[in-house]
């Protein structure tokens, strides 16, 4: 029995192993290359090179699309001010600041993209290949928290520095924080900080919660926050429900909520998966009803602008807390907004925002130290402080990698002018409130060597 | 023994190797010569060989292989964190459970074929997925998925080393997986993959298993009870898919609950029909062409575009980006989508049958001008 696809010949073999002779001789030189770095340098250290390459590995697809591809807008113009085209955004505003607009210690900055699908495993294969094939220097992006703890521990061992892009949960910068990874985004523990107060006064000391959590470890940390939060203002949690990453219908989540006895509804859901479940949750009249006396409200911790368009009208009113919104005064934000604004005619979310300032602070600590070598770009961003970037001043923890600036509580817009205008800021909470202890949440950065 | 060996085998064994080892050189013009991609290669085209042993031979269309891809990779990453972080029995603990885990659920959904079969193996692999993701989170750690932590036991390293402050890698006796030795364990992997799979095709089981396919209840009309010839092929492309699924944790110490879902499944049947559905090559060529598409196509963006055809005029240059555009970066699927349909109506026998075709009609044109040639002498 022979059930081999082709007859195969000494000739045809002898054929075949020519050509392949052939082409493996054309594609050797670049297969060496691989040692390159191997003789004391680091990975992919550009050397002489007259550009530089760093990696964008966003959502395009999956429950978060909507915030990748605005954070690709963002990178984009990030590197064009960086390289000195444009207006200059943030670099006029930025203080200090060591770049000085004719790329990275005068490379210029190119940059390649990718798709993490949300997924752990593709955004690692995808980082993978931006860094094994495309030989990038700095690669940054996330939407999701689970996505972006996979490709920090992936930095880690490729000793390839990750500028986190949104990613909210406590872990990022708690239990799974490595040395090759920085946040600049607020996390889960500082949107709980914010809001307590807020909520004190807005709904009392004496309601009952029930939670609907997205089931990954940023819905995780999140609820733990918030529950923290607001059982200390004396408020009960009835219960606590995981609901599945992009489940998309959530009514069989809220019909129980309407007879749980419960008067608020936390949305722990980001994303389409916030303005499914909130439209659902409206829709299902939640909010006209009235339960143990009061008024039933709704809070989503963690709110940005994209969502509350997708929301439209269902959000009025709502609380939730943003890392930075486009309405913002100071000179930074103006600045950004400006430039954002010019280039695609919008203005920008709170995920494009982060993504851009991660890129310039980047950029800014290589300047600094004056080498790509990792070890000393983290020791540049570590401890760094700086003011001008639209959060007011603000400090990159040298223990845990995590920024630290004020957040905003914001809430949804009874009136808006414009289909942008939507969340108006109710407070800007300063810094000295949602400050903790890094040994709260445990973990260790590990080693500056890879 | 010397004559169950055809010489065709022999031939195509070496020449399989020799591809496979130089996998790195050939691929790289194509762009798709970095270790990851060719990691990926290796090992899905372990998964996409072993899927074809139960669906190319016996036509049972599993449609929930990814289950034992993720049990493979959960294991292996357990083994990992609980014993040693050689990679020798992470493979073997990860093809083993998927062994047993296979086994049960052959067990149950071989009762039935055809689309009942599909769909009972679909709806296995769901709930494999949907236990992965909320139920069993204490063991698969949920959406963030499975990963290593400086507290892991590691039981036997800790007898022979101090644990150091970074995390440990994957290794082979030191060797670590990661990079162009990965690959290369893989690529070893995969060539004895490949042999046994050469075997299975030419063996007496292999012949019957074919004969299940052709006609099952006349089979039963022999005197073959094919149930058990069933279950073992079964668990066999089980246990192919597990060994995929721990290399994949080898190559990656990670393991996520999306490796379960029904669209993985799905991918590993695109892949077999896409290369050639019961050839042996076949199933290799779609696994290589899917990942490629997945990892190399989806990268292009707009930049990209404008390079590659930086040689046209201005006006022509922007209309080709506008027309590409759509087809590449997150466009991928959509490629992918229009080729695989391409490939169902015209070469129903993916493309193997395209190759064969083309091979006999240069085969045609050569005699034929042999022919004249002659004529005209």
């Amino acid at each position: 029995m022979d059930f081999s696809d082709s007859k195969l010949t000494r000739r045809s073999v002898l054929k075949g192993a020519t050509a392949l002779a052939g082409t493996a001789a054309a594609a050797s030189p670049a297969f060496f290359i691989k040692n390159a770095w191997a003789a004391g340098q680091f990975r992919n250290d550009p050397g002489n090179a007259k550009s530089v390459t760093i990696g964008f590995n966003v959502p395009q697809t999956g429950a978060y699309a909507d915030e990748g591809a605005d954070e690709l807008r963002a990178y984009k113009l990030a590197v064009q001010h960086i390289n000195g085209e444009g207006d200059g955004g943030l670099l006029n505003t930025m203080k200090p600041l060591s770049l000085k607009g004719n790329g990275i210690l005068g490379k210029k900055l190119e940059y390649v993209t990718g798709d993490t699908q949300t997924k752990s495993d593709a955004a690692r294969a995808s980082a993978k290949r931006m860094i094994e094939k495309d030989g990038v220097v700095m690669f940054s992006g996330g939407s999701s928290s689970g996505v972006a703890i996979a490709q920090q521990s992936l930095a880690q061992e490729m000793g390839v520095i990750f500028m986190c892009g949104l990613t909210h949960s406590n872990d990022t910068t708690g239990k799974d924080k490595r040395r090759y990874g920085f946040r600049h985004f607020f996390n889960a523990y500082m949107s709980g900080a914010a809001l307590g107060p807020v909520l004190e006064k807005e709904m009392g000391k004496e309601r009952r919660a029930y939670h609907l959590t997205a089931d990954y470890t940023w819905g995780w940390t999140q609820e733990e926050s918030i529950k923290n939060t607001t059982e200390k203002l004396g408020w009960q949690t009835v219960n606590a429900v995981k609901t599945p990453l992009g489940a998309g219908d959530f009514s069989q989540y809220i019909t129980p909520v309407l007879n749980s006895g419960a008067d608020v509804l936390i949305l722990n859901h980001y994303g389409k998966d916030m303005i499914n479940s909130l439209t659902q949750a409206v829709q299902f009249g939640l909010r006209d009803k009235q339960v143990n006396g009061k008024n039933f409200e709704i809070v989503v911790p963690l709110f940005s602008r994209l969502m509350a368009q997708g929301a439209g009208d269902n959000i009025k009113g709502i609380l939730g807390s943003t890392n930075w919104n486009w309405s913002l005064q100071d000179e930074g934000s103006k600045a950004f907004v400006k430039s954002f604004g010019a280039a695609y005619g919008f203005p920008p979310s709170q995920a494009a925002h982060t993504c851009y300032v991660q890129t310039v602070l980047y950029a800014n600590a290589v300047e600094m130290a004056g080498t790509f070598f990792p070890p000393e770009v983290i020791k540049s961003l570590e401890g760094f402080e700086f003011d001008g970037m639209g959060n007011g001043p603000t400090e990159y923890r040298a223990a845990d990698h995590q920024c630290f600036k004020n957040v905003l509580v914001v809430r949804g817009k009874q009136n808006p002018s414009s289909q942008f205008d939507l969340l108006e800021v109710v407070q800007e909470v300063p810094r000295s409130q949602v400050e903790y202890d890094p040994k709260i949440f445990g973990g260790e950065l590990g080693p500056y060597q890879a | 023994m010397a004559q169950l060996w055809h010489r065709n085998d022999l031939l195509l064994m070496g020449v399989f190797t020799l591809a496979v080892l130089a996998m790195p050189l050939w691929l790289a013009p194509f762009g798709a010569g970095y270790p990851d991609l060719l990691q990926k290669l290796a090992i899905y085209g372990i998964f996409a060989i072993g899927f074809n042993i139960l669906f190319g031979l016996t036509g049972y269309l599993s449609f929930g292989h990814a289950a034992f891809l993720g049990v493979g990779s959960y294991a292996a990453v357990w083994s990992f964190k609980l014993f040693t972080m050689n990679v020798l029995p992470a493979v073997l603990f990860g093809t083993l459970l998927a062994g047993v885990f296979a086994a049960l659920i052959g067990f149950i959904s071989l009762r039935r074929s055809g689309i009942y079969f599909s769909i009972l193996t679909l709806a296995f692999a769901q709930m494999s997925y949907n236990l992965a993701y909320s139920v069993l989170t204490p063991i698969t750690n949920g959406e963030t998925g499975l990963q290593l932590t400086q507290s892991d036991p590691r039981i036997i390293d800790r007898l022979y080393v101090e644990a150091t402050s970074g995390l440990p890698s994957t290794e082979l006796f030191g060797l670590k997986m990661s990079g162009y030795p990965g690959f290369y364990f893989c690529a070893a992997i995969l060539i004895i993959a490949f042999f046994f799979s050469v075997r299975i095709f030419n063996s007496p089981f292999g012949v019957k298993l074919l004969a299940i396919k052709s006609n099952q209840t006349r089979m039963g009309y022999t005197g073959y009870n094919t149930r058990p010839y069933l279950l073992v092929a079964f668990v066999i492309s089980g246990m192919y898919a597990g060994l995929a699924g721990s290399l994949l944790a080898v190559t990656d110490p990670l393991a996520g609950a999306e490796r379960m879902q029904w669209t993985a499944s799905g991918e590993v049947v695109l892949m077999t029909i896409l290369g050639g559905a019961g050839t042996l090559i076949g199933p290799l060529l779609g696994a290589g062409l899917i990942k490629y598409f997945e990892n190399v196509f989806s990268a292009y963006n707009e930049a990209v575009l404008h390079q590659i055809f930086a040689m046209l005029p201005d006006w022509l240059q922007s209309a080709m980006v506008f027309v590409v555009n759509p087809f590449v970066g997150e466009g991928w699927h959509l490629t992918l989508g229009a080729l695989f349909v391409l490939i169902v109506i015209f070469l129903p026998g993916g493309i193997m049958e395209g190759i064969r075709r083309l091979s006999s009609l240069v085969r045609r044109i050569i005699a034929r001008s042999r022919r004249d040639g002659l004529q005209a002498a």
